[in-house]
This record gives structure tokens, C-alpha cells and sequence, in this order.
């Protein structure tokens, strides 16, 4: 889930027109004091950081002139908070509390409905308070068809006790809370404390609102960088991967660092699954041998091989890694040679110089293991590929046994290099790639590989040499599925005139750094 | 018998022009499934492998005949409107294939289901197969290997891992032990036809003697199921496997999360409620086809 920052979710219920502190969000010292002067009040600075207990970490500081806030902001904003880096701070008045509040609404998996719930005692410990005094903690299922009504939520607020025109008050801000969780899409929403000023006003001090990723699209104007929940910003290579994965509809392609800043011999495996149930084991096996998941990656629901070489390529982009394992549910619906040429064509491009054991059971899998042989006298490092009888504890005892005794050869150079194309015929595919074949070396091609490996059939030949059965406008927009058979099986058994390129923005900007 | 689809079904493909559509429709009907229409807005009167195309669910009832199953190969963000669709024309049972399904939009569904007295599977479902009989989805891929790698026998198989169903259905074939009907209930947080049904569907059929669940991390399926079990609405054996022993912790949505399903959620605590109520559970997923067998050996059930 896309969780926002403090100030960006209280924009929300602002907008919702549920009374939040007056303030602003700074990114500088000099912006700090400008809000604090404006509010003419003692202050309250508090971090922008995904973190819960803040106050403790030192992320909360008061001030009672502009003069102090900028100190404070600055300190904030350059040391950070204990690890966190702070790039805005919140600055807003300093609200006087009489009384706190709780309210929280949530998706039940159960009831298959929002819920939402209200606790006449709000501020820490609001988990104890539930289980002490359950009267004083009041749950709603909202009905998705009519929202939570007036009268649901002021009967609420009722059973917590609470009477008169404060009843009727914050039933109103309930009303709000359902109506700003469903306009933005939001899979939690939660206010605390909702505050009950000494001017008898409330407020809503502190928010947490999360939006749902798979309805990120509908949400363009929150600006979220990248829809996943992250307890921290996202760091340059789940960018890149991000990008990857919002253009390209086809499969599912996920990816999250778990560690940075190793180096090798550290025993990180650069880990690439394809399932979540299939994943969660395969890591088990891998850990269960005392190595560490560097990242996290899924590609499943049948991608295009082009994804699989993506996020192939990201993985490989750590270079601290000892060893790449890829492995998912054993036995997948999907046909398993899109994987593997995705898979090879990274590891013949960088060429992969750690271990790969890779695990591609289910659909044609014998044509992806014989794939994934054939790339390894391209590649410096040792490839096994295993098939649905190979467990993942199995597999995992391989990629540990090579690790320990195979020493890849010292040859740098990838020797995957494709000779300048003297009569090139290209066309673009639908992730901004480019197919080229070169036509001076098609033309004395005896096997013509590319014309019956070609999986949607989109190539003919012409006097002789590939070309497209299809207009070019097609296949840019998805007839060519990026299937790379043109380019891997041509380099096995062709002559080598196809090729086809699929950039990874910033990528190799990353890599020089 | 088997729950949800078998050969006497007739299915409805939304979106049978895509991509997927095109293929899954052939090989659905390669398997044994009767596939008598699609959809397409706007492309009605089109063919797709000798299955007739239609511009409206409606178009295709009036046409072709009430429809059991509809099974959604469209892009997520059209779903919500596809499935309002199909249970406005009368279709009972929805299996929503892609993932990436709005949240908010899934409750809509689910609750357009409990009014039209329907159902759905998923959404990001690889579908439902009953061995040797049909297919709604994509579980097993090519008709071949779904035919090789899967048979008829006593075991009903739930799944919130669609990979992973297929799987044990393999690897539990190989020890010898067929299934009823395989079901992968969905990989997102909410889904229509969780664990807890799909136990229902399996108890009041009476092909199915055991059950075979994949449960995992997150949220509270499975402690629905052992409360099944534990007030009888489940009698007939069932082992499972937990996933997600070795990630962190599940998906938890802060404090009110924390409120309302207290320990459930967490690996220890599924694991522990369904050995409460003698639920057989393993630790290692390798053991499952063994285990599945002793039980079934233990309750007198013949392959």
C-alpha cells in the first residue's frame, strides 16, 4: 500500500473539509520559519518519516518563536532521525488538548466491506484500551452501496458514551472520514488523536492514510512515486524497476531491495521468483542454507520474456551478489521458455559472473532448461537449470555447492556482442524496445530460426531475409510481444542477424555510479 | 461430482478477443469445458475459435442461452463494470483472472454478488479445474499438460497461491492421489470466495473424503476455517500448509487493523488454531503429499 506522509494526508481530509491544525509542510529552514511567522503561535515541528513513535525518536519538537523553528527545522532536515533521512518537516500550531479520540476506517477481508471505528479514547495505547474497556471502542460496517450515514455514525458515537453536541460533531467528521477513504481510494485511514481542543474545537492532530496500489491510476493527483508500502523512500533501483512495472501491463513484475550497501562474500543472493506462494518457499530454502535475500523480485501471470530480462538485468545490477536463484511454484500454467530467454539474454549481456541455479518447472519446461544450457558457454558463471521434480531445498543445495566450489573464469568481456548491423531492418515494440535484424547476415542464414520460433507469428520472408507479416503500427503496440526468439534462438542457431533492444531508464546511470 | 465447474457448465468468456482471452478460450475448450460465448464490446459478431463473440453479456444469453460461468480476461480497471454485467444477466458464478482489481471496486462486486444471490472467485485467480472434467481459468496452462500432470480422485485442493496450485495437485498426483477440484481462491487481500467457502462447497460434495489447503500469512482465512471445523460445519479431514513462516509479519493496517483481528493474521497463529481443532498441519511443503496420504489412509479413504 502507497502510505502518504503526515501532511500529504492531512491535505486530504482538508480538502474533505475536516479541521486539521494550521500549518504547512517545509522542505527548508527559511520556508519553517516563514509558516511559523505566519501562524504567529508557538509551534510544533514535527519530521515527514514512515514511522510510528516519533516523538521518541526525536522527530517532534516545539517551538515558541519563528527564530526557534528554523533551528529546529535545519537540525531536523540535515541530521535526520535516527537513520531516517528528513527532507520535509510539518510546522503547525501547537493545538491544546483536552481531550483525545480515535477514528480509523479499514477494508474487513471477512465482510468484504470498509469498517470503521471510533474510540472515545484516543493517543497511544489505543490497542490496550480496546481490550480493557471494549465499550469505549465502537465498530461500524459501512455498507458500500450507501456509505456510513449520519444517523450509523452518531449512534457510534453514541455507544462510547459521549453525548450532546459533541456527539453530533464528531458523527459529522466520521461522516467525512468514509466519504475522504472512499474519494481517494484509501485501504486505511486512520486519525489519532482526533483532538477535543481547550477552545472546544476538533481537530485532527495526527493522520495515517494508506492508498490502495491497485487504484493508484484512478489517483493521479496524489503523485505517487511509487504504489507500494515502503518504510522507507524508495531507493534508485525500485525506482527504475517501478517505471518498468507501471508501463507494462503484461504479467505481474514486483521488486523490493531487502538489503544495500553489501559487498560480496556477505552471501547475498540476488533472489528472482515467480508466484508469491512459490516465492515464500524458495526463500525459505535459500535462508534455510545461511544466505540473505538481497531483493525481492516476482514475475508472474505469464509476463513477456522482455520482462523477465528486465527485471533480470535490476537483480544483476547489485553487484555485490554471490549467487542468483530463481525459483517459483515448480509448477507453473505459464510457458516456461518466455522466463528463460528473458533470463539468458541478461546473463549473455552483463554476463553473470555469480552462480545461477534456476528452478522453471511447469509449462515446457524442458524447452527452458535446454535454453538455459545453451547460454552457458556464453556466460563465465555455472547456469543448472532444475524442473518441476527438483524440490526447492534441493536447488537451493546446488546454488550453495556452487557457490563454494565453482570459480568462474576471468574473462570479463561478455562475448554476446552482436556485430554492427550493415543492412539493418528494424521496428519498435510496445515497451519503447527495437527489433533490428541485420539483413546482409539473414541473408545467408540457412536455418531461418526467427520465422518459426517467432511466438505471436509475426515474421515472413522476403527475397529471402525476415521482415514483418504484420504493419509496423501493429506490432508497436503489442503484436510483437517482445517474446525474444528473434534475437536468443537466432544467436543459437541463426546467423545472428536478429537483435533486439529494450532500454531500462536509468539503469546504466546507476550502474556507473 | 466436483464444486464449481465441470463439463455440464457452460462458460461466457469477457474479453475473448484479448490477448489471454483467445488463448484461455481454446484451451479451456481443449480441456473439456464448454465455452459458448464471449464478449467484446464492440466486436459482437466476430468468432474466436468457432466460440461466437457478442457485444453484451445480454447479446450473448439472448443468443446462445442462459450462462453458468463467466470468466474475465479483461484489464483491471474494467472489471468492476464487467462483473456488474454479467450478474446483471443472470450468471452465478464469476471468475475474475487479472489482478490490480480496485479495492473499493471488489467490494462493489461482492456486494452486486450477495444481492444477485451469485458468486465470485478472485479476483487474481488462475482459476478452478476439476481433473478430467473442465477448466475456467488458466490453472495448468496447455490442455496437455493439465491432462498429464492432474486426475480425478478424493481430495479437494484450496489455494491462495495460484502456483501453488498447481503444484500440490502435482506433486500429490505423483504420490498417487487425485482431486475432485482444484481452487485457487485469489491472491488479494479480499476475494469472493475465500478458504472458509470453498470448505463449504467441499464439505456438501460428496466425491471430495479430504481437503488439501495452501494457506498463507495475512489476514484470517484460515482461522475462519478451523472455527468451521470446530463447529462442525466441517467434518471432512483437512491438512494444510502455511505460507510465509519466515517473512516478517503479515500485512497489518495499524492500529485498527491490530483491533479487529487481534492474533489472527500471523503464521503462529493460523498454524496454532487449526492444530486446536486437529487440523493437520505441515511444516515443510515436501511433506504434504506423504502426510495427505497417511490421513487419508487413517480415515479409510481409498485413492
Amino acid at each position: 500500500m502507497a502510505r502518504l506522509h503526515e501532511h500529504q494526508g492531512k491535505a486530504l481530509l482538508k480538502q474533505l473539509k475536516i479541521p486539521i491544525p494550521q500549518g504547512g509542510p517545509a522542505k527548508s529552514s527559511q520556508e519553517a520559519k516563514r509558516i511559523a511567522l505566519e501562524i504567529g503561535k508557538p509551534v510544533v515541528i514535527k519530521a515527514q518519516i514512515w514511522s510510528t513513535g516519533r516523538a521518541s525518536l526525536g522527530g517532534i519538537c516545539f517551538a515558541d518563536s519563528p527564530e526557534l523553528a528554523e533551528n529546529l527545522a535545519e537540525e531536523l532536515l540535515e541530521s535526520g532521525v535516527e537513520g531516517f533521512l528528513v527532507n520535509t518537516v510539518l510546522v503547525e500550531e501547537r493545538v491544546a488538548i483536552e481531550r483525545e479520540f480515535f477514528a480509523s476506517i479499514i477494508i474487513d477481508d471477512q465482510s468484504k466491506s470498509p469498517v470503521i471505528i471510533f474510540s472515545s479514547h484516543g493517543g497511544t495505547g489505543i490497542e490496550e484500551i480496546a481490550k480493557e474497556q471494549p465499550q469505549a471502542v465502537q465498530q461500524h460496517i459501512i455498507d458500500i452501496q450507501l456509505g456510513l450515514r449520519d444517523f450509523e455514525a452518531r449512534d457510534m458515537v453514541r455507544r462510547t458514551g459521549i453525548q450532546g453536541k459533541l456527539q453530533l460533531s464528531i458523527g459529522a467528521i466520521l461522516v467525512k472520514l468514509y466519504q475522504c477513504a472512499r474519494k481517494f481510494d484509501a485501504r486505511s485511514v486512520e486519525i489519532n488523536p482526533l483532538a477535543l481542543t481547550s477552545e472546544g474545537k476538533l481537530v485532527a492532530v495526527d493522520c495515517r492514510i494508506t492508498i490502495d496500489d491497485y487504484a493508484v491510476y484512478r489517483q493521479p493527483e496524489l503523485d505517487i512515486e511509487v504504489a507500494r508500502e515502503f518504510d522507507r523512500p524508495p531507493s534508485e533501483l525500485e525506482r527504475i524497476a517501478w517505471e518498468i512495472e507501471k508501463n507494462d501491463y503484461r504479467g505481474t513484475f514486483y521488486f523490493i531491495q531487502m538489503e544495500d550497501g553489501f559487498s560480496k562474500g556477505e552471501g547475498m543472493i540476488g533472489f528472482h521468483g515467480a508466484g508469491g506462494g512459490g516465492s515464500m518457499m524458495s526463500m525459505d530454502a535459500v535462508m534455510a542454507r545461511g544466505y540473505k535475500i538481497a531483493n525481492f523480485v516476482d514475475t508472474s501471470g505469464n509476463p513477456p520474456a522482455s520482462k523477465v530480462y528486465r527485471a533480470a538485468k535490476i537483480i544483476l545490477a547489485q553487484s555485490g551478489i554471490d549467487g542468483y536463484f530463481a525459483s517459483g511454484s515448480g509448477v507453473a500454467s505459464q510457458e516456461q521458455f518466455h522466463s528463460a530467454r528473458g533470463l539468458v539474454k541478461a546473463f549473455m549481456e552483463e554476463p553473470l559472473r555469480v552462480p545461477a541455479v534456476i528452478r522453471l518447472g511447469g509449462n515446457a519446461e524442458d524447452r527452458a532448461i535446454v535454453i538455459l544450457e545453451r547460454a552457458q558457454s556464453f556466460v563465465p558463471a555455472k547456469i543448472e537449470g532444475y524442473g518441476k521434480d527438483d524440490s526447492p531445498d534441493f536447488c537451493a543445495e546446488r546454488l550453495e555447492s556452487l557457490i563454494n566450489t565453482h570459480k568462474p573464469s576471468n574473462s570479463d568481456a561478455s562475448s554476446f556482442i552482436h556485430t554492427e548491423a550493415i543492412t539493418p531492418y528494424t521496428f519498435p515494440t510496445v515497451t519503447n524496445g527495437k527489433v533490428t535484424f541485420d539483413h546482409a547476415a539473414c541473408s545467408t542464414c540457412e536455418t531461418k530460426i526467427c520465422i518459426e520460433t517467432c511466438v505471436p507469428g509475426i515474421l515472413k520472408l522476403e527475397n529471402e531475409v525476415p521482415v514483418l507479416n504484420i504493419s509496423e503500427d501493429e506490432a508497436a503496440k503489442g503484436k510483437c510481444i517482445e517474446c525474444l526468439a528473434c534475437e536468443i534462438e537466432c544467436w543459437f542457431d541463426g546467423n545472428r542477424g536478429g537483435r533486439i533492444e529494450l532500454p531500462i531508464p536509468g539503469l546504466e546511470e546507476y550502474q556507473a555510479k | 461430482m466436483a464444486i464449481l465447474i465441470d463439463s455440464s457448465k457452460r462458460v461466457l468468456v469477457q474479453g475473448i478477443t484479448g490477448r489471454e482471452g483467445r488463448a484461455r478460450a481454446r484451451l479451456m475448450k481443449e480441456y473439456g469445458s464448454q465455452v459458448v460465448a464471449g464478449v467484446t464490446p464492440g466486436k459482437g459478431g466476430q468468432d474466436v475459435d468457432g466460440v461466437p463473440v457478442f457485444d453484451t453479456v445480454q447479446e450473448a444469453v439472448e443468443t446462445v442461452g442462459d450462462l453458468d460461468i463467466s470468466v474475465l480476461f479483461i484489464p483491471a480497471p474494467l472489471v468492476k463494470n464487467a462483473a456488474l454485467e454479467a450478474y446483471a444477466s443472470g450468471v452465478k458464478l464469476l471468475v475474475i483472472i487479472p489482478d490490480r482489481v480496485p479495492i473499493y471496486d471488489v467490494l462493489e462486486i461482492a456486494e452486486a454478488a450477495k444481492e444477485s444471490d451469485a458468486r465470485f472467485i478472485g479476483p487474481n485467480t488462475l482459476g478452478v479445474l476439476s481433473p478430467g472434467k473442465a477448466v475456467v481459468g488458466m490453472i495448468g496452462g496447455r490442455a496437455a499438460s493439465a491432462k498429464s500432470w492432474f486426475f480425478p480422485g478424493p481430495v479437494g485442493i484450496t489455494s491462495r497461491s495460484g502456483g501453488i496450485t498447481s503444484s500440490m495437485a502435482y506433486y500429490l498426483a505423483q504420490e498417487g492421489i487425485g482431486a475432485t477440484t482444484l481452487v485457487h481462491v485469489g491472491g488479494d487481500a479480499v476475494v469472493g470466495t475465500p478458504h472458509p467457502d470453498v470448505l463449504k462447497l467441499f464439505e456438501k460434495d460428496p466425491e471430495t473424503r479430504a481437503i488439501v489447503m495452501f494457506g498463507e500469512i495475512g489476514g484470517s482465512q484460515e482461522e475462519q476455517v478451523a472455527d468451521l471445523i470446530e463447529n462442525g460445519e466441517v467434518t471432512k479431514p483437512v491438512i494444510a500448509f502455511i505460507g510465509g513462516k519466515a517473512a516478517k509479519s503479515g500485512t497489518r493496517f495499524s492500529h485498527a487493523g491490530a483491533i479487529i483481528e487481534g492474533s489472527r493474521g500471523t503464521y503462529d497463529g493460523k498454524v496454532k488454531r487449526l492444530k486446536e481443532v486437529d487440523a493437520v498441519v505441515v511444516d515443510a511443503f515436501g511433506d504434504l503429499p506423504r502426510m495427505t496420504k497417511l490421513t487419508l489412509e487413517k480415515h479409510g479413504i481409498k485413492l
